[in-house]
């Protein structure tokens, strides 16, 4: 750009100039392993333009961090995927927790959040620590050699989500493929979501159906969301999207987290016996491996007015990407910053994101995740790999396909 | 008692805006961002030793516009039989001052809904300003009954002014000049239309009594109970982490989390403005001073749980489960 701009243009101070990178964080390439990216993005400027997709980019912690809090100047409900959701109809009626900005916001984001609070999921502990040693209990049965992904980090949310939300039994197997697509949803219409888009129609209207209230049963979650839409704390018209929402952000995500924090304990027996013995380190053994992981590596914003990041000026209704998984290892902010340690403080990782919209079901997620490792913990003396971890491709979510590995009963 | 930066409010700005009643602009200590809130939300304000009401935790509805995330409004009236709380900022504390602040917490959330009815007794504005602001934002239709003893102790009217807009929907009775309300005559027949008041007791009792209209629901309203644990806190006090057995000193200026990882004792936090929920901590001794977004009036009573990123304690012992 050569143009000069006119004097009422002319900002009050120059705006530092924002470099141009050729990265396309949504390509194969990128998705497979985005380290190697993850630190040009972060080493070259605050504030990146990516004109793959013609988005700006944060990838240092305090600027994601930033980012992340401000809902006043980066909105969500212009969509947190690349779609522009002022210019592009979304895939689908938009979320009202994450697509939704206050006000429209406030009210099913209060409702999810007390019923997701630990004080709220204290209930369900004692049953999710028996699923667990049952599910550990089976894998036992069946020998030394499991996958982590496909026998465990699958197997036990699928046990106990569904369960604690109120669907029936039924087609439960719809799930992983709806949070996929989803996840995949929020990046550009590649491979990975044109593929998926030919067999998704009937997923969807299996999803749509769960969310009905005929079809929670009277105990869970889902019937507690409409309990409060039938007390006037949210419409009879939000009530179905707000348990769609712990549809499709409650599975793959926790799947992942697990399989994470599997993946990073495994081959490492001193770590291992530490946490057999203090098995108060487990919530830190499960942060580390979610601000090393970064399960959800990726989220957009829309700006709703010119902002300033680290003193470079984005104009009004652009997009900005902030690369969650690049901000938990950044140097700046953590000491050695690809190690996995136990005597690490993790607190203040954005794997959860941060602010108005950080993950409602956090506390979900950690409740399964320790329960699972408490109860293999138990059994399993040490927890080595077993054979080539293969990723699982998806735009937003770093997951795995496969984690073969062998334990050594305790 | 003024605590770590993210327990500080600095009074910016005080200005009076009706006989009796000032508004106070308040911001982060340290300047920066201020724990988000919605309509209904209040803060707890802690009075500053050394004054009327030293130590005393009083309520304060957030007034102001939550798109400035840098700074609370509330408004505080004097009260002639209070306590000293309302003397000591009408007079007492300067521009500048610190002042300790838990919260914000939402009792009195507005709830969605096709029209709503408005009820102010007095002061009892103010949770509702931010209501119709929002109303406004949302394009729901809205009325306002606004009850007072004389106009000129009413705040807000020029504001509310530019709110109503040409419509006609604000009716402000002066009990001085127009006698007691014909408060029955505001009762709602539309079951779409959705009460949320605030005022004295008198008058939410009045409200409250009136149920819901059938296909409706109840009002909602604002009532502010006595405190637990009222009073002054100890600046420093002894934190004990009973599965470790290590005892650390919280300093006035330090967390619970900040002394016990001084100590060696790690507590996982994320958003350390005690709104996440994620550092949850079972309290098995000492009354805690719960400074959190989280629990409300019943669980704060029981005691059993705090979040150390911000609240403190009331005793000069603390033991935690952890």
């Amino acid at each position: 750009m050569t143009t000069t701009p006119s004097p009422a243009a002319t900002p009050a101070a120059p705006s530092a100039a924002v470099p141009h990178l050729d990265i396309d964080p949504f390509s194969e390439e990128f998705l497979a392993d985005p380290l190697p990216f993850h630190e040009r993005l972060r080493e070259t400027a605050p504030v990146t333009y990516l004109d793959s997709h013609g988005v700006y980019a944060v990838a240092r912690y305090d600027d994601v961090h930033r980012a992340l809090i401000d809902w006043q100047g980066l909105q969500s409900a212009a969509g947190v995927g690349l779609a522009n959701f002022r210019r592009e109809k979304p895939w689908r009626p938009p979320s009202v927790l994450l697509e939704a900005d206050p006000p429209r916001h406030d009210a099913p984001r209060s409702v999810l959040a007390k019923l997701l609070s630990p004080r709220r999921l204290r209930v369900l502990e004692a049953q999710w620590r028996s699923d667990a040693r049952d599910v550990v209990d089976e894998l036992l049965s069946r020998g030394r050699e499991f996958d982590a992904v496909t026998d465990l980090a699958e197997v036990f949310p699928l046990r106990v989500f569904p369960d604690a939300i109120g669907i029936g039994q039924e087609g439960r197997e719809h799930l992983l493929p709806y949070g996929d697509f989803a996840f995949n949803a929020f990046g550009p219409q590649n491979r990975l979501v044109t593929q998926a888009q030919e067999t998704i129609g009937p997923t969807m209207a299996w999803i749509g159906e769960q969310c009905r209230r005929e079809s929670l049963s009277s105990h869970g979650i889902g019937a507690q969301i409409w309990a409060a839409a039938d007390r006037g704390d949210i419409t009879t018209e939000q009530a179905p999207l707000v348990v769609r929402s712990l549809l499709t952000a409650g599975v793959d995500t926790t799947v992942t987290g697990i399989a994470s924090v599997l993946h990073m304990m495994a081959d490492r027996p001193e770590d291992w016996r530490r946490v057999r013995e203090d098995r108060s380190l487990l919530p830190r053994v499960f942060e580390e491996a979610v601000r090393l992981e970064s399960p959800v590596q990726t989220f957009f914003r829309t700006t709703t007015q010119t902002i300033e990041i680290a003193g470079v000026r984005i104009p009004a209704d652009e997009k900005v990407l902030m690369f969650l998984g690049a901000a938990n290892r950044d140097r700046r902010r953590w000491e050695d910053p690809h190690a996995f340690d136990l005597d690490r403080d993790p607190s203040g990782h954005v794997g959860f994101g941060m602010g108005i919209h950080q993950c409602v079901g956090q506390h979900i997620a950690r409740l399964e995740a320790v329960s699972v490792l408490d109860a293999l913990l138990d059994r399993v003396a040490a927890l080595e790999s077993a054979g080539p971890v293969r990723r699982h491709l998806n735009n937003t979510l770093r997951g795995f396909e496969s984690l073969p590995m062998r334990l050594t009963a305790a | 008692m003024i605590h770590r930066t993210s327990t500080a409010l600095r009074l910016a700005r005080r200005r009076k805006v009706a006989d009796d009643v000032v508004a106070l602009t308040l911001e982060a200590a340290d300047g920066g961002r201020l724990p988000d809130w919605e309509p209904g939300a209040h803060i707890d304000l802690i009075l500053p030793a050394g004054g009327a009401g030293a130590g005393m935790v009083r309520q304060y509805s957030l007034c102001g516009d939550r798109w400035k995330p840098c700074e609370y409004t509330i408004m505080v009236q004097r009260e002639p039989d209070g306590r000293g709380g309302s003397a000591a900022l009408h007079d007492e504390v300067a521009e500048g001052d610190l002042l300790g602040f838990g919260g914000p917490r939402n009792n009195f959330r507005l709830a969605p809904a096709e029209e709503y009815l408005f009820i102010a007794g007095g002061i009892g504005i103010t949770p509702l300003l931010p209501m119709i602001e929002q109303a406004n934002r949302l394009d729901v239709a809205w009325r306002l009954l606004y009850l007072g003893r004389s106009a000129s102790r009413l705040a807000a009217l020029d504001r509310l002014a530019v709110l109503a807009g040409d419509e006609d929907r604000v009716t402000v009775h002066d009990a001085d000049r127009l006698g007691r309300a014909d408060l029955e005559s505001w009762r709602p027949k539309d079951p779409a239309v959705r009460v949320f008041a605030c005022g004295p007791v008198r008058l939410l009792d009045a409200i409250e009594a009136w149920g819901a209209v059938p296909g409706g629901l109840p009002p909602r309203i604002e009532r502010f109970t006595a405190q637990n644990g009222d009073g002054p806190t100890p600046a420093a006090f002894e934190v004990i982490a009973s599965r470790s057995g290590v005892t650390a000193q919280v300093g006035e200026s330090e967390s619970v989390v900040d002394a016990l990882r001084r100590a060696g004792v790690d507590i996982i936090t994320s958003c350390a403005k005690g709104v996440c929920g994620t550092c949850e901590t079972d309290v098995l001794e000492g009354t805690p001073d719960h400074r959190d977004s989280l629990l409300d009036d019943h669980e704060r009573a029981l005691g059993d749980c705090m979040f150390p990123c911000v609240s403190r304690s009331r005793d000069p012992r603390l033991v935690l489960g952890i």
